[in-house]
C-alpha cells in the first residue's frame, strides 16, 4: 500500500493537485457552514453558475480566468445578498435570472473566445485538477488564507447574525456589512474551488462536509471543526481514488463525500439509539407537549 | 421623575403602503414594567420591532434613552427577546453559543471575548435556570426552554432595558413559572422591562401598568385590567374576527 502512494506523491502535479484539494477541503465548508445554517444551502450553487461567467470573460480578454471570476462571482454574490435582504417573493426568480444567466453567460463567452473547446468548457464545469499550476496554487493558497481568516476570526458574529438576523440588527451588530463580507468570501470560496471540483459541483463541498459534520456534532464550533476535517479527508481521498480509479477528481471528491455523508448518518442513528436509552432515564418528555392547545 | 427610557411621539409604521401603527404616543420610564396587550394583529409587535429600529417609520419619532432610535447605538443597553418558534437555526448551536450572542455589542469586533463574557453567560444561564445545560444543542430542548436560552442571550449583555415579545407564546408551565421568577429578580434590580403579551398571566403581581393597543392605536394606557385579563376592560368587544379560533372559551379556560 505505501508504494503506490509513494508513486502517485513523486508526480509534482499530483502533489500540487492534493495541497489544492486540501486547502478547498478546508475553505469550502468554513463557509458552507454559515450558507447551511442560514438556510441557504444552494447558494454556493447560485455563485458557482454567476462565476462561470467570470471564467468565460477571463479567456475572452486573455486575463487569468481565476481573477475575473473572482470579482465577477462577488459582484453576483453581493446582487444575490441584496436581493435576499429585500426578502421578497420576487426574489426567488430573480436568484434564478442571475443563476441561469450566469451559467448560458459563461457558455456564450466561452464559445466566442480563441481558446473556448468543449475541453476548457469542461474544465471550469466540472474542474481539472491535474492541471494546477504553481502559480494556481499560490493564489489558491493566498485566498484560503483570506478566507479561513473571516470565517475563524468573526465567527462569533457571522453565528449570530446566521443565526437570527434581526436580533443581531437590534443588537446593534453590523449586519448588512457582515452578510455582504460573507458573501463575497463565499464568491472567493467558489472561485478557489473551481480548478477543483468546477462550478457545478462547488456547492457541493460547501454543503455536503457540513451536513455530514452536524450529525455527529453538538455545537457550531464542534460543527465547524468536524466540517472541516471531513472536508479535508473527502477532498485528499478524493483525489488519491480518482488517480487510482482514473476517474474525474472533483465527481470522485464528491462521491466520496456524499458516502461521507452517508457513513456519518447511519453512525448518528446508531449513536443516537444507544443515548436514546439512556435519554428515557435521565431527561423526560420536554413538558410543553403534555400541554394541550 | 426618573428619565425616559423609552419614548414615542405620534410614531406611524406603514407596511404596504397602510399604517399598521399610528399616533403611539408613550413613555416607559427607567425601572418601570410595562405590559403590551391587544389582540392578535393589534401591532403589538410592529411597535416593538420598531422600537428595535428594525422598521422604519412613517412618521413620528422613537427614541431610547433619550438618542432617536436611528441614531442609537448603545444597543448593549438593549436586551430583545424577539418571538421565535425556535431558537435553532440550520446547524446545530449548543444553549452557551447562541447565549454568547448577547455580548457581542460589548466588545468592537477585533477583541475576542473574554473571561468576563463567560461570567456574564454563565450567570445569565443560571439566571434562566439553564445553567446545567449550557453544553446540550438548543434544538434537544423543548420551546419553552427554547424561549429561556433566547431570554439568557438578551440578559447575557446585563441591559438596562429588556423587551419581550411574547415570551410566553408555547411555553410549558414549568418554564412559564421559571420566567415570571426571572422577571420578579430582575425588575427587583431596577430593570425597565417592556413586555408584549396576549394575556398578563404569571407576569400579573408584578405588571403595574398596561397598555393596549387595537388596530395599531393604543386604546388604554394605566393600571392593568383586572385578574380576568384585559378582556374584562369595557373597551373589549369580544370580537375576533381576526382569530376566529380564539374562542373566549379557549380563553376562560386559561
Amino acid at each position: 500500500m505505501a508504494d503506490p502512494m509513494m508513486e502517485l506523491l513523486s508526480y509534482p502535479f499530483m502533489q500540487r493537485a492534493l495541497v489544492a484539494a486540501v486547502l478547498v477541503g478546508l475553505t469550502a465548508p468554513s463557509v458552507g457552514i454559515y450558507l447551511v445554517q442560514r438556510r441557504m444551502a444552494l447558494m454556493g450553487d447560485g455563485i458557482g453558475h454567476v462565476a462561470l461567467t467570470g471564467v468565460a470573460v477571463g479567456l475572452l480578454t486573455g486575463t487569468s480566468p481565476v481573477y475575473t471570476a473572482v470579482v465577477v462571482a462577488a459582484l453576483g454574490a453581493v446582487a444575490i445578498e441584496l436581493i435576499r435582504e429585500r426578502g421578497r417573493t420576487s426574489g426567488d426568480v430573480a436568484l434564478a435570472l442571475l443563476f441561469y444567466g450566469g451559467i448560458a453567460g459563461g457558455v456564450l463567452l466561452v464559445g466566442l473566445s480563441d481558446s473556448g473547446s468543449t475541453g476548457s468548457l469542461t474544465a471550469y464545469l466540472f474542474g481539472q485538477l491535474t492541471s494546477v499550476s504553481g502559480s494556481d496554487l499560490a493564489v489558491i493558497a493566498v485566498l484560503a488564507v483570506v478566507v479561513l481568516l473571516v470565517t475563524v476570526g468573526l465567527q462569533p458574529r457571522l453565528f449570530a447574525v446566521c443565526q437570527d438576523e434581526e436580533y443581531a440588527r437590534a443588537a446593534g451588530l453590523r449586519v448588512r456589512a457582515l452578510n455582504i463580507l460573507l458573501a463575497v468570501v463565499a464568491a472567493v470560496t467558489v472561485t478557489v474551488a473551481l480548478r477543483v471540483v468546477g462550478v457545478l459541483l462547488v456547492s457541493a463541498l460547501m454543503v455536503v462536509p457540513v451536513a455530514a459534520a452536524q450529525q455527529l456534532a453538538r455545537g457550531f464550533r464542534a460543527t465547524f471543526a468536524l466540517a472541516l476535517t471531513l472536508g479535508v479527508v473527502f477532498c485528499s481521498s478524493g483525489v488519491v481514488v480518482s488517480y487510482y480509479a482514473d476517474t474525474a477528481s472533483g465527481a470522485t471528491i464528491v462521491v466520496v463525500a456524499i458516502g461521507g455523508f452517508l457513513l456519518a448518518t447511519l453512525l448518528a442513528t446508531l449513536l443516537g439509539r444507544v443515548r436514546g436509552h439512556r435519554g428515557l432515564v435521565d431527561s423526560p418528555q420536554p413538558d410543553d407537549l403534555a400541554l394541550d392547545r | 421623575m426618573t428619565p425616559a427610557v423609552v419614548a414615542t411621539d405620534g410614531a406611524r409604521v406603514n407596511v404596504a403602503g397602510r399604517a399598521v401603527l399610528d399616533e403611539v404616543t408613550m413613555t416607559v420610564r427607567a425601572a418601570e414594567v410595562v405590559a403590551l396587550l391587544g389582540p392578535n394583529g393589534s401591532g403589538k409587535s410592529t411597535l416593538v420591532r420598531a422600537l428595535m429600529g428594525l422598521l422604519p417609520l412613517a412618521s413620528g419619532t422613537v427614541s431610547l434613552f433619550g438618542t432617536p432610535v436611528d441614531r442609537f447605538r448603545q444597543w448593549s443597553r438593549v436586551g430583545y427577546v424577539p418571538q421565535r418558534v425556535t431558537a435553532a437555526g440550520g446547524v446545530p448551536a449548543t444553549v452557551r453559543e447562541v447565549v454568547i450572542s448577547g455580548r457581542l455589542s460589548l466588545s468592537p469586533w477585533w477583541r475576542p471575548l473574554g473571561r468576563v463574557d463567560r461570567i456574564a453567560v454563565d450567570a445569565a444561564l443560571e439566571t434562566v435556570g439553564l445553567g446545567e445545560r449550557a453544553g446540550e444543542s438548543v434544538a434537544r430542548l423543548s420551546g419553552g426552554q427554547q424561549q429561556r436560552v433566547l431570554m439568557a442571550r438578551a440578559l447575557a449583555g446585563e441591559p438596562e432595558l429588556l423587551v419581550l415579545d411574547e415570551p410566553m407564546a408555547g411555553v410549558d408551565l414549568p418554564s412559564q413559572d421559571a420566567f415570571a421568577q426571572t422577571l420578579v429578580g430582575l425588575v427587583g434590580a431596577g430593570t425597565t422591562v417592556l413586555l408584549v403579551a396576549h394575556e398578563l398571566g404569571p407576569f400579573e403581581p408584578f405588571v403595574r401598568r398596561a397598555v393596549v393597543l387595537r388596530a395599531g392605536r393604543i386604546v388604554y394606557d394605566g393600571v392593568p385590567p383586572p385578574a380576568s385579563g384585559h378582556h374584562a376592560h369595557p373597551d373589549h368587544d369580544h370580537v375576533h374576527p381576526h382569530a376566529p379560533y380564539e374562542s373566549e372559551a379557549g380563553w376562560l379556560t386559561r
